[in-house]
């Protein structure tokens, strides 16, 4: 037998299963292997330098550069530390619609994860099936904000506008004959609650596609059943959260757990896994598009019952309507104030964490009572993922590493900051 | 800042497990759920102590968070008093958002202490939640010990805290810059390092290379730091 000498090898930072820019340091001995020391910060933008120079509110869009695959999760988390220590009152209208938005930004999510995911480890279909639906979910967003990504839709207080009564719809062109146009716009014709209310009908079906080309496929299962397991107690150890330790068999969610907005009033189960590796990972993102799907539901049935305010009055925080502003003197100026100087926080340190679909993603926010963050951390979730590499690809196979770095769900933004 | 809030504390179970088990120790709360401690010479008894204590078990570092002190309470505009041109146009020189590399500032303006580290711990089994704060005693070369033998999801937050602080880590296993550049020189979120940072790059076309040079962009600040409402009067001016 001649001997195999360990040798390291680069992988990333350009390496489409990187997700991103990882570049990862490998020591092999063989196939198998040693060490895997990921080098991270080639995404580092510096939010938390940029967020103490600005006043609030303008930090709320950098908050979708961070995790650029679940945006309205990020923002929420931020509004909510402004928001507890401002102790002002959310309207509930826009605490649904929050709700309903953060869902709508799981399923976004998952999508983007599990498309990926199977791309990575060689199921090319799943992903173009993925992007089918995450087309609708992103329309949702511009019907809202304008945007397909980058929101910016939550504002401390509230959310900045209330669901708008049409959808957007598809126009004609070259390359879409009129039957298919008007196809398309079957859903569109009524508002954006119906047009979400259509697809919650629509996809459970969906999700009984993807899991028709993958939870039973040979394939999938040999290079994701036993791969990459993490038990409970080292879940816990590693800082794990979100899918990650549900995975491991902990059934632990902030939605059940310390709810915030109104999850408390929604039906909804949490999954769990028993064995901690990628196929039980896989599989608890699988149930959670479909819980989703089922709070996503019961948020329309409540919206399209309930009208009301989307956010809060209190001209302090949230601006005056227009035409308040032209007759209101009082309100000019709160205008005037908010738009040049935003609004200062009482001082204090807090907390605040949403289960964003990746796991925990807390901000710290510590105020001296001005109107800017003196300090603001964003706890991502997939940093201490991405940490337990190593631990989670010892004594795997090159070919693994590819399936963990997938079943982790990294993304760069929040990571590198 | 911190006054002895122990009394003050509104969760049962906390101050149930503060009561009994951490008797010995020098401790306040600076709100419901920071906990200071005074003293860093017991710093890993007390991290054991609250992991694995019999009451709440603090089974998950959630986060690490270094914070530099060094600006905390300054405005950088006097709006409170005006002279007979008007109010100051607030363009004080010397904060965090202007200065360059060259003009940054050596007076610091802190509380007590410059760096304080927040450990962030959540419990699984009790569902609580509890920060641990301690400060650094030595402003100029800040240092705590290390958490990886207790948790070692504390081991990149370290080196987070290394990288963008200089807080340094006593017997960290592997304390490396993580987040900035490769031979990156500074610690980019303390309030002395500028807004615009010290270095680009830039493509040099006779070396046929990628070049550092200082940076050639201008500081500025388009909304001035103010303090307002109940925390007015403290304020002091940058």
């Amino acid at each position: 037998m001649p001997d195999i000498k360990s040798f390291t090898m680069n992988f990333g930072p350009q390496h489409p299963s990187a997700h991103g820019v990882l570049r990862l340091i490998l020591e092999l001995e063989g196939e198998v292997i040693v060490r895997a020391d990921p080098h991270i910060g080639l995404l580092h933008r510096g939010t938390e330098k940029l967020a103490e120079s600005k006043p609030y509110n303008q930090s709320i869009g950098y908050m979708d550069r961070l995790d650029y695959v679940s945006m309205m999760s990020n923002e929420h988390a931020y509004v909510l530390s402004i928001e507890k220590l401002l102790e002002i009152d959310v309207p509930l209208r826009a605490q649904y619609i929050r709700v309903m938005f953060d869902e709508i930004t799981r399923v976004l999510n998952h999508l983007l994860w599990l498309g990926a995911h199977a791309l990575d480890i060689g199921a090319m279909s799943v992903f173009l099936y993925a992007f089918r639906e995450r087309e609708d979910l992103m329309d949702c967003y511009e019907a809202v904000s304008g945007t397909r990504m980058h929101a910016t839709y939550y504002r401390p207080g509230g959310v900045s506008k209330d669901l708008p009564l049409n959808m957007p719809k598809y126009e004609e062109t070259k390359w879409k004959s009129k039957k298919e146009v008007n196809k398309l716009n079957e859903a569109r014709e009524g508002t954006l609650l119906d047009f979400i209310e259509d697809f919650t009908d629509r996809f459970p079906g969906c999700v009984d596609e993807y899991e028709t080309l993958l939870t039973d496929n040979r394939i999938w299962k040999q290079r994701t059943v036993d791969i990459g397991i993490v038990t409970k107690e080292r879940a816990f150890q590693l800082g794990f959260t979100g899918p990650m330790l549900r995975g491991s068999g902990v059934a632990w969610d902030l939605r059940k757990k310390q709810p915030y907005e109104t999850y408390n009033l929604l039906d909804f189960d949490i999954p769990v896994g028993s064995n901690g590796d990628c196929y039980d990972r896989y599989l608890v993102r699988i149930e959670e598009m479909r819980q989703s799907n089922k709070i996503i539901r019961q948020c329309v049935d409540w919206l399209k019952n309930n009208n009301g305010p989307v956010i809060s009055d209190n001209n302090k925080i949230t601006p005056p309507s227009r035409d308040e502003v032209k007759e209101d003197m009082e309100s000019l100026i709160y205008h005037f104030k908010l738009f040049t100087e935003g609004y200062c926080i009482p001082k204090g340190e807090v907390y605040c964490a949403v289960e964003h679909p990746k796991g925990e993603f807390g901000v710290t926010l510590i105020s001296d009572g001005s109107n800017k963050p003196y300090r603001l951390k964003m706890r991502a979730p997939g940093f201490p993922h991405l940490a337990a590499l190593n631990e989670m690809v010892n004594g795997h196979m090159i070919s693994d590493v590819v399936a963990i770095i997938g079943t982790q769900d990294i993304v760069f933004g929040e990571i590198d900051r | 800042m911190t006054e002895n809030l122990a009394n003050k504390i509104s969760n049962k179970n906390l101050k149930n497990l503060f009561e009994d088990n951490f008797k010995n120790y020098s401790y306040v709360f600076e709100n419901k759920n920071t906990v200071v401690f005074n003293d860093t010479e017991k710093f890993i008894s007390i991290m054991t102590h609250l992991k694995e204590n019999e009451k709440i078990r603090f089974e998950i570092l959630i986060d690490v968070i270094g914070v530099d002190y060094s600006d905390f309470g300054l405005s950088e505009w006097n709006a409170k008093s005006a002279n007979n041109k008007g109010y100051s146009r607030g363009i004080s020189k010397d904060s965090s958002g202007r200065y360059t590399y060259k003009t940054s500032k050596t007076h610091h303006n802190q509380p007590k202490k410059r760096f304080g580290v927040i450990y962030n711990l959540l419990s699984i089994s009790s569902n609580e939640r509890l920060n641990v704060k301690f400060y650094c005693n030595n402003d100029k070369n800040p240092s705590l010990p290390t958490v990886t033998s207790v948790w070692s999801s504390a081991d990149w937050y370290e080196r987070e805290a290394y990288d963008l602080f200089g807080i340094v880590f006593i017997d960290h296993p592997d304390l490396r810059r993580i987040l900035t550049d490769y031979g990156f020189i500074g610690h980019p979120l303390r309030k002395d390092f500028p807004l615009i940072g010290n270095v680009e790059v830039n493509y040099d076309l006779n070396k046929e290379r990628v070049v550092y040079q200082p940076v050639t962009i201008k500081p500025r600040v388009l909304i001035p730091k103010v303090i307002r409402g109940d925390n007015e009067k403290e304020a002091k001016d940058a």
